[in-house]
């Protein structure tokens, strides 16, 4: 037995002010602790980012040495040839693979979730409730701290993709950040994981509750813009076009290969709009349903 | 300022069920205060609406004159521990206080401080999800102690302690109210109170059934049954079913008198020329008298037609 057990000192050895300082950077400092001593974040952010710059540096890898190897073949149309874009290799491409960022989707908006859902599914929801009463702030730290962290992983992952994929095909007509649309494709890339995030975040306030929630996100994020497609209702694809999948999709597009976008185009300037509307509409989810709700 | 904690018609419905209904009471500063109910009560549900974690359906609860819920923060004012499960389990005992401090603007040392309060600074790296029950209510306590409240909350802390913790537990209750602050401790066991509290809570189905000094309580349960024997027993009975007390006939020749007391039915009997073979008071517990009181207010009583 500890000998602290036995008998308690006299007083409570406190020191403390009578008021303290009410600052929302207090709640800030309190959530990037809270994330940091998960080990499962750190995890789930560092293996997925490394899985996501493994797939696209994968994929330039092997299409470098594809194009290599092709000599012989007839040769590609001469520098500046623009009559058959949708022949020409597109080196953008290979930073931004379909499935590789729709897993970093998934791995952004599942830390969103389990971020808000954990605390609901532990309890300590009611702990961190009875410490701050204004559960708005809370959140609001916690959505914060939570995209500020995404968006570092995300320009992480979206730079890393880019200059990596773009270094391997050097001789293959790796682009620059400079050549048109390379910026945008770099930037929606670091955006997609806050968006994801918030969308995951604001998932798991509503639902608080683990599977639930997952299966949620996963369903908002990639089910519903699988479903919304085709071009024989202009509605199902305009419904379409307004989903986070499709804006990045339409903003990692090759604007020099930017062929054959469909009947009802997404234009870049919608997709933009797309990113803006979901993350506001997350946001405000998340702060409000916490609001008024028993915990 | 007298009153602290104040409960005015309280009310919560959970659909048809009624948790707590119209409850009313106040909770005074420098005493420990027992808040006291068989399980299913409403004691938590009560708790939560005290620090505005459910909202009531009616009435209204407030600390030191405000509804908690309109705080900014939290430690400062109250420290509680609802439940010992109230924690995420990957995080260790430091890092879990230290966002708690962080986020109410406490100094960090604070942390150490508390969980050496509470004996647990060798496990303050450790994981929470491998601490037993006990240490869990340590940890919670050591929470609820982080901003140096004026207001403490238990709801069932003595659950899972060893009998060294329980004592250690009632010695720091005592002394909390003791330096003047506001302590209410809640639990569905009379004989966890009996050391511990100086003011009782009773509530029953949500409604309040007692709210008085412990000393006025076991009052209640005093000399609540005395037995009797007497070769006059026909003849006494009458005397003392016309004092207003109920005889029971009890196998063996005694008889149980409920309702006077062992002194007075002494004296009828020698007023009345009646011999005693014995007369022997059985003092009823705290126990007993707080299940008298909550007899018809069980929720789920064992055997009870269903």
């Amino acid at each position: 037995m500890s000998p602290v057990l036995g008998e308690a000192p006299a007083r409570l050895p406190a020191r403390l002010p009578v008021r303290v300082p009410v600052r929302f950077r207090h709640l800030l400092a309190a959530e990037w602790i809270k994330l940091w001593s998960l080990r499962s974040a750190s995890w789930v952010l560092g293996v997925g980012a490394l899985t996501v710059i493994g797939i696209n540096v994968n994929s330039a890898a092997s299409n470098a040495d594809r194009l290599a190897h092709q000599t012989q073949r007839p040769p590609e149309p001469p520098m500046g040839g623009q009559d058959r874009p949708e022949f020409l290799f597109d080196p953008l491409h290979t930073a931004f693979v379909d499935p590789a960022w729709q897993l970093f989707m998934i791995i952004a908006a599942a830390v969103g979730a389990i971020v808000v859902f954990g605390e609901y599914t532990s309890g300590l929801i009611r702990t961190t409730f009875a410490a701050v009463p204004d559960r708005r702030a809370v959140i609001a730290a916690k959505v914060t701290v939570v995209s500020a962290v995404m968006l570092a992983l995300g320009t992480l992952v979206s730079g890393t993709s880019f200059g990596v994929t773009q270094v391997l095909l050097r001789d293959h007509g790796g682009l620059s950040l400079g050549d048109p649309g390379a910026l945008r494709a770099v930037v929606a890339g670091a955006l997609l994981a806050p968006l994801c995030a918030l969308v995951g975040m604001a998932v798991g306030a509503a639902v608080r509750h683990a599977a639930g929630s997952v299966v949620t996100v996963v369903g908002l994020l990639l089910l519903l813009p699988a479903l919304f497609q085709g071009e024989r209702y202009r509605w199902v694809k305009e419904i379409g076009n307004a989903m986070p999948l499709s804006a990045w999709q339409r903003l990692v597009t090759n604007p020099e290969r930017a062929h054959d976008l469909g009947r009802y185009p997404l234009t870049v300037t919608e997709a933009w709009i797309v990113y803006g509307a979901w993350t506001a509409a997350a946001v405000a989810v998340a702060v409000l349903v916490v609001r008024r709700r028993d915990v | 300022m007298d009153t602290v904690i104040e409960a005015t018609e309280l009310i919560k419905r959970y659909g048809e069920t009624t948790a707590v209904d119209r409850l009313s009471f106040t909770v005074r500063p420098g005493v420990v205060t027992g808040f006291l109910g068989p399980n299913g009560a409403g004691k938590t549900t009560t708790l939560r609406m005290v620090l505005g974690l459910n909202r009531p359906t009616g009435g209204t609860v407030t600390v030191d004159g405000q509804p908690f819920g309109d705080r900014p923060r939290g430690l400062r004012h109250v420290g509680a521990l609802l439940d010992a499960h109230d924690v995420h389990g990957g995080r260790t005992a430091r890092a879990h206080l230290t966002a708690l401090a962080v986020g109410n603007g406490l100094p960090r040392r604070r942390v150490a401080e508390v969980l050496a309060e509470v004996g647990m600074a060798d496990a303050a790296g450790r994981r929470i999800g491998g601490f037993s029950l006990g240490m869990k209510q340590r940890l919670g306590i050591a929470a609820a102690l982080l901003g140096d409240p004026p207001v403490l909350l238990f709801d069932e802390p003595l659950n899972g302690l060893d009998p060294e913790g329980v004592r250690w537990v009632r010695n720091l209750f005592g002394r909390l109210a003791g330096e003047g602050r506001t302590v209410l401790v809640s639990s569905h066991l009379m004989r966890e109170m009996e050391q511990t509290a100086e003011e009782l809570i009773v509530i029953g189905r949500g409604r309040l059934i007692a709210a008085e000094s412990l000393r006025d309580f076991a009052a209640r349960g005093r000399e609540l049954r005395v037995s009797v024997r007497t070769p006059d027993a026909d003849a006494l009975a009458g005397v003392l079913a016309q004092q207003g007390a109920v005889v029971r006939a009890e196998p063996g020749g005694t008889y149980t008198v409920t309702g006077l007391s062992a002194d007075r039915i002494g004296e009828l009997a020698f007023a009345h020329g009646m011999r005693l073979h014995e007369l022997s008071p059985h003092p009823g517990s705290l126990e007993e008298a707080f299940m008298e009181l909550t007899a018809e207010s069980v929720e789920y009583a064992a055997g009870a037609a269903r």
